[in-house]
């Protein structure tokens, strides 16, 4: 029951307004959004020259024919273990960033960081930097204001559109698919599609911010559980910086005050609009915004720069003794993240030789049931089978399928008669598919009531290569 | 019972009269919004019962203002699928059973939809997998009594075997040979032990040899000198490893004896056209499928037209 004046649960956005800042993190944050969003946008319009029996799109999850390609690879659903595999390596390998530089994750590729940054760019470029962002959100509904804002909300609108419009361009021949989108044609879930990845990322990007991160997104939780002593984290050396003071202060009373001059600097730059100077916590994203913004104030008064830097817990306690401060380089390797980085490896590892040893020819066979067996008029036994060729090269095979393990076998398909008989029988497999033989096969009445042999399939080209499958001869 | 109101000062709601351990209740009234989309469910149903069956009356259920029924929307899906394969159940029934092979796709279509009619209409005698049983012909294998092509096939399936008052059924008549006394006892044994001898069962011997003597007198008009049998009577061969009632000496002199009448009824008043011919397709396909051949004595035994594929 809710007693009244109660204080609400209920705590309302401060609107954050992060100042431009420049510097080594600024820039790398720069860097890693131009590749992020190239790799976003660039890829569906790679091509990649399969030849004519497959699609020509470099990375393309054909979801109605079940294949997914990307690149010279091709995976068909009962491959799907190497999707997994590939979920596996992303999670191990957000373990192995989280254990040796903190949450870069958050910092630097995460889709809500980087189009986030994006959108608080076009911010400043239409409103001014944080004052006057601030002038305006405080300033009453005018012309002015509203045109700014509508300006702000369609450029934001635009960069939601095209994010959303990519995104359709991965699971359809992208050419094709632009055309049928912009000529009506394409299928309702594409529309569908782009307008739900529309609308989140106007409203996540433009509105929600940090507020995802702060309070939607589990990953922070994980985290937090994840990060030791021995992490890279954002730290503030508060044994170095307090007690705060202006320059004045300082140089009235020397000796007295630390290196923090309280210039509000890495407050002002936050994305998320903490103050890190109260420790570490769910907020901070670890962009390093604050330590370019220190680093230069520091630069500015003639103090050493690194007020504000990455550190790991550990240093920050050796630093405090008296130590010097580690290289960031070092703490990188050690047995956590070199086991994480073998378990990732491993994996990776695996896949690529399975993906390099595997077959692109499958033989399954199923006997037929019923009758199990057929006795035809010269006393010999027939056996039925239905034999499943699957071919996972883009082009046409032709193949051998030859029985092994029992002598005197003869082999004929439904397209044959027994006249035609031998002791294996040819098919020519489409292109990236599955062929299906009905198979009869003979042997002299005479034997054991069950008899196990193998189905073998052989392509007969140069590239050769083959499978094949256990199966069982039943007589009366 | 207190009749005042109380008023819960916190929140300002009517609190509940009854009390459990010191533990009351407040009297919150349900949502707008709920209270309406209540409302709103019952008017549906109302509205639904009418228009669809659902009260129970004495014999039946009210049948609803739209007339819709399950039953009939099974009919509407059955004749639209009807409808829809239809084009090609017309291509079957227009197309001669032996040009079937060389339109793979009309083939294999001929062949599924034979599989379909045959769980209903030929499993009864035949058995699910067309294997047969004592007096009805396994459908997998290569021996035939009337013919194993295409044509044959569709033809043992239109007319029937033995089919009475249907003039152009199969037919042919095995005299009972023991019981009207054509043969003596001794002579049905000697038989008996002669087509033991040919279907490679027994080794010759004195019977055997009188017997050879009793089958090229009474059996041969029909089953051929060799015993082959011969397809335009429905003779069976009698030299193969296949019986239909069985190969054993007992079994062999019972058939002797009594003769066997085997019966399969006509299609062609039950089935249409393009059934039969799916059918036969389908029986083709089992595994003893004969490819097609020319009637005449010059040409018999040469195929003009293999299956396909071939």
């Amino acid at each position: 029951m809710l007693m009244a004046g109660a204080p609400s649960l209920y705590e309302k956005r401060k609107g954050v307004y992060p100042k431009a800042v420049d510097g080594f993190y600024r820039r790398l944050k720069w860097a890693i959004m131009a590749v992020t969003l190239a790799i976003y946008w660039g890829t569906p319009w790679l091509r990649w020259d399969r030849g004519p029996y497959a699609p020509d799109q470099a990375v393309l999850i054909d979801l109605a024919h079940r294949r997914f390609y990307m690149f010279s690879i091709e995976i068909w659903p009962h491959e799907f273990y190497y999707v997994a595999g590939l979920l596996i390596m992303a999670g191990i390998g957000l373990f192995l960033v989280t254990s040796a530089v903190g949450r870069a994750w958050c910092g630097y590729a995460c889709p809500q960081t980087v189009w986030t940054d994006l959108y608080q760019h076009v911010e400043r470029f239409i409103d001014g930097d944080r004052n006057a962002q601030l002038k305006l959100a405080k300033a009453p509904w005018s012309a002015g204001k509203l045109a700014r804002r509508l300006v702000k909300w369609s450029v934001w609108l635009a960069i939601a559109f095209i994010t959303g419009g990519a995104w359709i361009f991965y699971f359809a021949d992208a050419p094709t698919l632009q055309q049928q989108f912009w000529s009506g044609t394409a299928a309702p879930v594409a529309y569908a599609t782009v307008g739900v990845l529309t609308a989140t990322t106007f409203i996540l990007g433009g509105f929600m911010r940090e507020q995802v991160c702060i309070y939607m997104c589990p990953w922070p939780r994980i985290q937090t559980a994840m990060l030791d002593e021995k992490s890279l984290v954002v730290t503030y050396k508060e044994w170095r910086g307090e007690k705060r003071g202006s320059l004045k202060k300082a140089e009235a009373h020397p000796g007295e005050f630390g290196d923090c001059i309280d210039c509000n600097q890495c407050v002002a730059v936050c994305p998320t609009g903490i103050d890190i100077r109260e420790g570490p916590q769910i907020g901070c994203i670890t962009c390093a915004l604050c330590i370019d913004a220190c680093d230069k104030v520091m630069a500015q008064i003639g103090r050493p720069r690194g007020l504000i830097d990455y550190c790991t817990q550990d240093d920050a306690e050796a630093e405090k003794k008296g130590a010097p401060p580690k290289p960031v380089l070092k703490t990188l390797l050690r047995p956590r993240t070199i086991a994480y980085f073998a378990i990732w490896a491993s994996i990776g590892g695996a896949m690529l030789f399975a993906l390099g040893a595997r077959t692109r020819l499958d033989i399954s066979a199923q006997q037929d049931r019923n009758p199990i067996f057929v006795r035809l008029s010269d006393g010999t036994i027939r056996n039925a089978y239905t034999v499943k060729l699957r071919n996972m090269e883009a082009r046409p095979r032709e193949v051998e399928v030859s029985a092994t393990g029992i002598t005197g076998a003869k082999l004929w398909t439904d397209a044959g008669s027994r006249e035609t008989a031998g002791t294996s029988v040819r098919a020519t497999v489409p292109a990236d598919s599955v062929a299906k033989l009905r198979i009869f096969l003979t042997l002299p009445a005479a034997g054991p009531a069950r008899q196990d042999f193998a189905f073998a399939v052989r392509a007969i080209d140069r590239e050769g290569g083959g499978d094949s499958e256990p199966a069982r001869f039943e007589r009366p | 019972m207190a009749d005042e109101k109380r008023i819960d000062a916190a929140t300002g709601t009517e609190i509940k009269h009854h009390e459990w351990d010191g533990i009351q209740e407040l009297d919150t009234p349900l949502p707008r919004w709920w209270l309406w989309t209540f409302y709103a469910t019952i008017l549906f149903a109302i509205g639904y019962t009418i228009a669809y069956p659902a009260w129970p009356m004495i014999d039946r259920a009210t049948s609803g203002l739209l007339g819709w029924s399950s039953r009939g929307a099974l009919d509407r899906e059955m004749a639209a699928r009807d409808k829809q394969i239809a084009p090609v159940r017309q291509a079957i029934a227009t197309t001669p059973i032996e040009a079937l092979p060389g339109r793979p796709q009309l083939m294999q279509a001929a062949v599924e939809g034979g599989r379909a009619a045959f769980r209903v209409h030929c499993v009864q005698c035949h058995g699910s997998g067309a294997a047969g049983s004592k007096g009805y012909p396994n459908l997998n294998d290569d021996d035939w009594l009337w013919g194993g092509d295409l044509a044959a096939i569709e033809k043992t399936i239109t007319d029937g075997v033995r089919n009475p008052g249907h003039a152009a059924t199969r037919q042919s008549l095995m005299p009972a040979f023991g019981k009207d006394q054509l043969l003596t006892a001794e002579q049905v044994d000697q038989v008996v032990a002669h087509v033991r001898v040919i279907s490679g069962q027994d080794k010759p011997g004195a019977a055997s040899q009188a017997g050879a003597k009793v089958f090229a007198d009474n059996c041969a008009v029909c089953h051929g000198p060799a015993g082959k049998g011969m397809r335009e009577l429905g003779a069976p061969n009698l030299t193969d490893a296949i019986w239909l009632y069985g190969g054993d000496t007992d079994t062999i002199r019972e058939t002797v004896w009594n003769s066997r009448h085997g019966v399969m009824p006509r299609w062609d008043d039950k089935l249409d056209k393009a059934t039969i011919r799916m059918l036969a397709a389908y029986v083709h396909s089992l595994g003893g499928g004969e490819a097609t051949r020319v009637e005449t004595a010059a040409a018999a035994g040469k195929e003009v037209m293999g299956d396909a594929g071939q």
